[in-house]
């Protein structure tokens, strides 16, 4: 099984631990990980600004990095759902549908294809709130969603109940969007900044020490907001606490 | 016409404590409510394919069921109208009102009236127009448009509507009591429907079987303005239309329970035919929906029930309210539905919103409004109609992004600043990121200097 | 061209696939017992359920029930009231009516409805103007749910019918639930078997 690394710009850039613990983690479960050195980005900035024509070259450099492995996984769910679901400026050949079909995001990765029963290195003696990000939740179906009339399940969840400790606390909007929503954070601050506010006290008011999430686009939004109102909440990304982080 | 300011209007908004804390947290309340509705039904995802698949049959043959209601319509008495847009639609309503001598309409709510501006054109006419759902009456007497389809003055406090009452009704502006005024606007409105000359309804469905159409209230205010008037005039969009009456049993089942998580509207009422001595009449509006079922990708908006659910679940409108979106129709609905009326002036909404895809979730009629939001970014950047993001800054980005060197190079730039620049340099006026929230540490290294150091020994 | 054949011809010239109509079906399968759930569901639409008096008179528990009331105007036999509903010509007349009596055709258990139309109102306005509503219903006219409501042939005998659930209502400001928004302000139903006339 040929295993690709895609570590998102923004990851490489500000949180590279995530992107150690992902191929730790890999490695660890058993994964001959490679890391084409030339990735840059999937292309989500152009898509979702609208100039999606204008993310052909990126996402042409991603297809050529990445072809010819059996997987490649990604910490980041609005990344993969952008290769898998919006990654059209791109032409559509075999190679490239190839690409975008074998994109998984780290915890679907873990859950339906290396199907992890156990992580005997993981501990994590915390209150924890989880946040499924809106992109792994209602495009890639992670976990069950709060509309919809369905069974409950949960991939991170059913990962993160291995971890020794562990302790779970809901917020009241289990799956409310924390307000990230890529250049919107910025374009349309006041809505989002008030979002992010609302979500961590709504997390810390629940009890809450540590958010986790798959998503560290989130994460960075929401602690933003936390440190700023002195909230004292930690954030983690998934990744880190599978891989054994502590703290 | 000018670009529709979101962002501003937001703002604003947001800077009131009390109206945003109330307003999100009614909203949220009714989304709770509709989440026990939906759950409580087993078959309520098979409902929703059922409701979804006899709209889209219906949008793909529509001309015929709409020649199907006019048959059954005339069959029962009634006079059927046509109007291809807003401006025929008034003036058909004016000439009906005219030629009956009618110099007093009431009316009971209709999104489709709002969207032709009626009441603009009537009422310089010599036309009274008469608003008697309680919230569009207090949106009317105070000069604002509806910012809910459902509840249209969801962003008012008790003391919001005091204000505009002791002001309009003559209630004492010293007593915000949700009864008291809510009896002041009945009382005041019950002999405004005994002295109108005609009554006007909106249309939920129109059944092509039976040639009648299906008005859902909880007031009773569309059988008040319909029964007790001489004349009553339905103003009916095409899209209203489904081909059954058995079709009801889906659509009535999903309305109330989608809009406020109630089982069904006080008021579910269905009219054919005009009572005796009495005149009915239908206006079949166009202004823009045939334009609209011609395109491929956002063609679906048609299916729309009006319910209100994609407004209950956006975190954005929420917080920011229906009239921050500049038009009629706001919210998710409302993101996708204006860029159809006026693309220049609607270009900001798309924006508007996180496309985080709850209110596809929560939509009766499984309106995939999030991938319609992200398809009408592209074409607001093809018309160069971009609010915020220069088109420039994409075209770079997209030229660093394709570049290894280049990517590279940038990131490193950019830690350098986070890491070395003064506070006061990145938290400034013009930093959107750091008004309310913590820029991020810079890392020593990136990702890839990390792997280059420890793994690339392979 | 007119306006109707210039939009039949903008959709007929947009060339949609067709899409095939759905079957739906009934959704009654282990329905729960119909009058039990149509008195829960009524008290949830804010409706009242009241069981017979002892003497079975229906006047006299009206009366007793709304003792203020002036103007009893009646659309049943069973009740006489202080008004007939075959003497009013004219809907305005209703305006001063305190309550109003009526017989639905028939009932929904799954949303605690009455349905009623010009057949059983005789003047429309009667359901409106009330300031309260007495329905006499016969239990044996309960369906299970909507969709065999709008199976219904009823529909088609009728120039205007109402699904009625509970009194007028609106929650409009700050989400305080008003009763009798514009309409009546309490309904109250009966429960009175249908006079089944033989032959």
């Amino acid at each position: 099984m040929k295993v690709a690394l895609f570590v998102p710009c923004f990851i490489d850039a500000f949180f590279p631990d995530v992107g150690v613990a992902t191929l730790e983690l890999l490695e660890r479960l058993g994964c001959d990980v490679d890391f084409p050195l030339e990735q840059t980005c999937c292309g989500q900035p152009m898509g979702n600004s609208g100039c999606e024509k204008d993310a052909a070259a990126t996402e042409a450099l991603f297809v050529k990095n990445f072809s010819g492995y059996d997987y490649i996984v990604a910490p980041s769910g609005s990344c993969v759902h952008h290769v898998r679901d919006h990654m059209t400026a791109v032409e559509p050949t075999a190679q490239s549908r190839a690409v975008r079909a074998n994109t998984y995001e780290l915890v679907e990765f873990l859950h339906d294809v290396l199907k992890v029963d156990a992580l005997p290195w993981a501990e994590f003696p915390h209150k924890v709130g989880l946040h499924n990000s809106c992109g792994t939740l209602r495009s890639l179906r992670t976990a069950k969603m709060s509309e919809i009339n369905e069974p409950f399940f949960s991939k991170p969840l059913s990962l993160l109940r291995k971890v020794k400790g562990i302790e779970f606390v809901t917020p009241a909007r289990p799956d409310e969007c924390c307000g990230f929503g890529g250049t919107f954070c910025v374009t349309e601050e006041p809505v989002s900044a008030r979002m992010g506010q609302d979500k961590v006290r709504d997390h810390k008011q629940a009890g809450a020490e540590y958010i986790v999430s798959a998503d560290s686009s989130c994460l960075m939004h929401q602690k933003g907001c936390s440190e700023r109102l002195g909230l004292g909440l930690n954030f983690i990304h998934i990744a880190q606490i599978l891989n054994g982080a502590r703290s | 016409m000018k670009r529709v300011d979101h962002v501003r209007a937001s703002r604003e908004f947001i800077a009131d404590e009390k109206h945003i804390e109330f307003h999100d947290k009614r909203l949220w309340a009714l989304r709770t409510l509709r989440d026990e509705a939906a759950h409580g039904i087993e078959e309520w995802e098979q409902l929703r394919s059922l409701a979804s698949g006899i709209k889209e049959h219906t949008l793909t043959h529509l001309a015929d069921y709409l020649e199907e209601f006019e048959r059954n319509a005339t069959s029962n008495g009634v006079i059927v109208h046509w109007a291809k847009d807003a401006e025929e639609h008034n003036r058909i309503v004016h000439e009906i009102l005219s030629s009956h001598g009618a110099k007093t309409l009431v009316k009971s709510k209709s999104m489709l009236t709002e969207e032709c501006a009626m009441r603009e054109y009537l009422e310089p006419r010599g036309i009274t127009v008469v608003e008697t759902d309680l919230g569009e009456r207090i949106q009317q007497l105070d000069h604002q448009r509806p910012a809910h389809i459902v509840v249209p003055a969801v962003h008012k406090l008790a003391s919001d509507v005091s204000r505009v009452f002791s002001k309009t009704l003559g209630t004492d502006p010293d007593n915000s009591d949700v009864h008291y005024l809510a009896e002041a606007q009945r009382d005041a409105t019950r002999p405004l429907i005994l002295n109108a000359e005609a009554g006007m309804t909106g249309c939920n469905f129109a059944v092509a079987e039976t040639g009648g159409i299906t008005v859902c209230t909880n007031e009773g205010n569309a059988d008040l303005s319909a029964n007790v008037p001489p004349l009553h005039i339905a103003s009916i969009g095409i899209e209203k239309l489904i081909p059954k009456l058995a079709h009801l049993g889906v659509f009535i089942r999903m309305l109330s329970r989608s809009a406020l998580g109630s089982p069904i509207t006080q008021y579910t009422s269905h009219f054919r035919g005009p009572r005796k001595g009495a005149e009915m009449h239908f206006v079949l509006v166009d202004n823009g929906r045939s334009a609209r079922l011609a395109m491929d990708d956002f063609w679906y908006s048609l299916k729309c029930i009006r319910c209100g659910a994609c407004m209950n679940t956006c975190p954005v409108y929420r917080r920011s309210t229906g009239l921050s979106y500049g038009g009629v129709y706001s919210g998710p609905i409302g993101v996708i539905i204006n860029p159809t009326f006026d693309l220049k002036k609607y270009s900001a909404l798309p924006f508007a919103s996180t496309m985080n895809g709850s209110c596809t979730n929560v939509c009766p009629v499984k309106i995939n409004i999030h991938e319609q939001i992200y398809k009408w970014r592209q074409i607001v950047a093809e018309q160069h109609d971009l609010p915020f993001v220069k088109t420039q800054a994409m075209k770079v980005a997209g030229k660093v992004l394709a570049e290894p060197a280049l990517y590279r190079a940038a990131i490193k730039a950019a830690d350098t600043a986070v890491a070395k620049l003064p506070r006061a340099f990145i938290y400034n006026p013009f930093n959107a990121w750091g008004k309310q929230r913590e820029v991020p540490d810079a890392p020593e290294q990136t990702f890839r200097d990390w792997y280059l150091k420890n793994r690339k020994a392979k | 061209m007119s306006s109707r054949n210039t939009i039949l011809a903008s959709l007929r010239g947009t060339q949609r696939t067709p899409a095939t109509l759905p079957e739906v079906p009934l959704f009654d399968a282990g329905l729960p017992p119909a009058l039990e759930k149509f008195k829960e569901t009524l008290a949830g639409m804010g409706g009242i359920w009241a069981d017979r008096s002892t003497d079975g008179d229906l006047d006299a528990q009206i009366r007793a029930r709304f003792p203020d009331a002036k103007v009893i105007c009646s659309a049943v036999p069973e009740v006489a009231g202080t008004r007939r509903i075959e003497e009013v010509r004219d809907p305005h007349e209703l305006n001063d009516v305190d309550v109003g009596i009526v017989r639905p055709r028939f009932a929904v258990a799954e949303t605690g409805s009455i349905w009623l139309s010009e057949v059983q109102y005789q003047v429309n306005a009667l359901g409106y103007l009330s300031q309260h509503l007495v329905a006499l219903l016969d239990p044996a006219d309960i369906v299970g749910n909507l969709h065999h409501a709008y199976h219904r042939p009823d529909f088609f005998a009728a120039n205007y019918a109402v699904l009625m659930s509970g009194p007028s209502a609106t929650a409009d400001i700050e989400g305080v639930l008003i009763r009798g928004a514009q309409g009546i302000r309490s309904l109250t139903v009966l429960p009175a078997p249908r006079v089944r006339v033989s032959g």
